[in-house]
């Protein structure tokens, strides 16, 4: 097992065995979190810039935190107090933060593809925080962690992702994730935002909620995003938690053992019933906890990668 | 290339542990709270197995754990990332004599790493070093107390060891040239 690669820009160019190796390291992470003292001294004198043009609280902090506990200097640069707002370009604002001597870059941002024109211009290492509606990747390597970890395996399993499938940078990288991995993945929400066209990934797509979640060993439930959608994609909120919202009468016609994860925030009562969000069946916040580790993996793997010695930069 | 030289078979092994678990119990009076704590890979299955030795010779238990020093390394930055090893150490290791243990004592390095791991669990008394090989080429001030074999190497040399956590009749060390 090793892991050569100098960015971690999404999950479609990872292999299976990239994958695999992030769990078990996080594995080894999620026990060092448990200890007393937390902190290791892996990244020590390294710096992370954490740069998130849009929005983000538990990425952010998750990220904050899992650099902290590497011992690595983190700097916070959000877009609301940068010179985003006073026309800087994305590529003058990343070399900036690299003339700081910036070791890592953590880039969250609304256009598809921004890490990778990062790491193209830049000399640091580059990870994609939530690139647009592309990918998520430690997002998707988390929710694997978690699975194998409640499960015990990824292979075979049935994994049902719901809801704003279109928008759902996290739903990209799952599929990634799940299917390399070998997992069964069906899809489902309203036809509006579950496109046929996701088959081409290897899903399987169908619109009727309790046919999709029948089977399912997980119940993967994403947010639907208001913000990047226009009001036309389904009739009303309510008509959405009616249709494809779990409830405890959906729920009781599952698998036993099926759980119940959600990549947050929740909106109670939209995809899920607040009482399900809190029930044992629920791994939300392990999810969180699991974060933390997989994003401790993630610094630390990157760290001893180089890029290919044939890497044109741009 | 020169044909592997087999340095210590499963028999010299066994007897070289032996007397290292009564240098052990000889260095530490009985009534010391002793612990080996066995570095992976390697050190582990020889942590075990000194643990039992030691306790036949002192009729108790004697508290054993695994100690991964990945993150202490002091090359992280020159090379691929290592595989990181579970730690599992079930003891409170502060006041207590910590014996480290692995199984070929080089550089030095791998010693200084476990020794600020060992750091995050607590204050041990004092810390020993117990290896099976010591095999030279020193690039710290470390050496063990207690050594299973010294064997005078070349740099260009490789020490590789096949171990059981029970020990096993094809244990052995061997010597050859990279």
């Amino acid at each position: 097992m090793s892991w050569t690669k100098k960015h971690l820009l999404d999950i479609e160019s990872l292999t299976a065995e990239e994958i695999v190796t992030v769990l078990d390291t996080a594995r080894g992470f999620k026990a060092v979190g448990e200890r007393a003292i937390k902190k290791v001294p892996a990244l020590r004198g390294k710096t992370v810039v954490n740069l998130f043009v849009e929005p983000s609280t538990r990425t952010r902090t998750s990220f904050e935190l899992a650099a902290t506990r590497l011992s690595a200097d983190i700097v916070n640069f959000s877009a609301e107090a940068s010179s985003f707002k006073k026309g800087e370009t994305l590529k003058d604002t990343a070399l900036n933060l690299q003339a700081l001597n910036a070791d890592f870059i953590v880039i969250r941002h609304s256009a598809s593809g921004a890490p990778h024109f990062l790491s193209r211009v830049l000399d640091a290492h580059v990870i994609n925080a939530g690139d647009g509606a592309h990918e998520h990747p430690t997002q998707a390597l988390l929710d694997t962690f978690t699975i194998r970890e409640k499960k015990g395996r990824i292979a075979g399993l049935n994994v049902t992702i719901l809801g704003d499938i279109l928008y759902s940078r996290v739903a990209r990288s799952d599929i990634w994730a799940l299917t390399k991995l070998g997992a069964h993945v069906t899809l489902c929400g309203p036809s509006t935002l579950v496109p046929k066209t996701f088959e081409q990934m290897g899903c399987r797509v169908t619109y009727d909620m309790d046919e999709a979640i029948r089977d399912a060993d997980i119940i993967n439930l994403l947010r639907i995003q208001h913000e990047r959608q226009r009001k036309t994609m389904f009739p009303s909120i309510g008509e959405y938690a009616q249709l494809f919202g779990l409830n405890k009468a959906r729920l009781a016609k599952t698998r036993p053992d099926a759980i119940i994860m959600h990549p947050g925030p929740i909106n109670r009562g939209v995809e899920i019933d607040s009482e399900l969000a809190d029930s044992p069946r629920s791994v939300i916040l392990e999810q969180v906890t699991n974060g933390l580790a997989v994003r401790m993996a993630v610094l630390y793997l990157i760290n001893g990668g180089k890029a290919p010695p044939d890497a044109a930069k741009g | 290339m020169s044909e592997p030289t087999v340095i210590l078979d499963a028999l010299a092994i066994q007897r070289a542990l032996t007397r290292m678990a009564h240098e052990i119990a000889e260095r530490n009076e009985p009534g010391t709270e002793v612990a080996l704590i066995g570095i992976p890979l390697g050190g582990d299955h020889l942590a075990t197995r000194l643990a039992k030795i030691l306790s036949g010779i002192w009729n108790r238990p004697i508290p054993t754990g695994i100690l991964d020093v990945t993150m202490h390394r002091d090359d992280l930055d020159q090379r691929v990332a290592p595989t990181m090893h579970p730690t599992d150490i079930p003891f409170d290791v502060t006041g207590r004599i910590i014996v480290l243990v692995d199984d070929v004592l080089f550089s030095g390095r791998t010693t200084r790493a476990a020794m600020d791991a060992l750091n995050d669990f607590g204050r041990p008394k004092k810390i020993q070093l117990a290896v099976l090989i010591d095999r030279g080429h020193r690039e710290l001030p470390i050496r063990a107390d207690f050594i299973g074999k010294n064997v005078p190497t070349a740099l260009d040399e490789k020490i590789s060891l096949r171990l059981t956590e029970a020990g096993a009749a094809q244990d052995e060390v061997v010597l050859k040239k990279k």
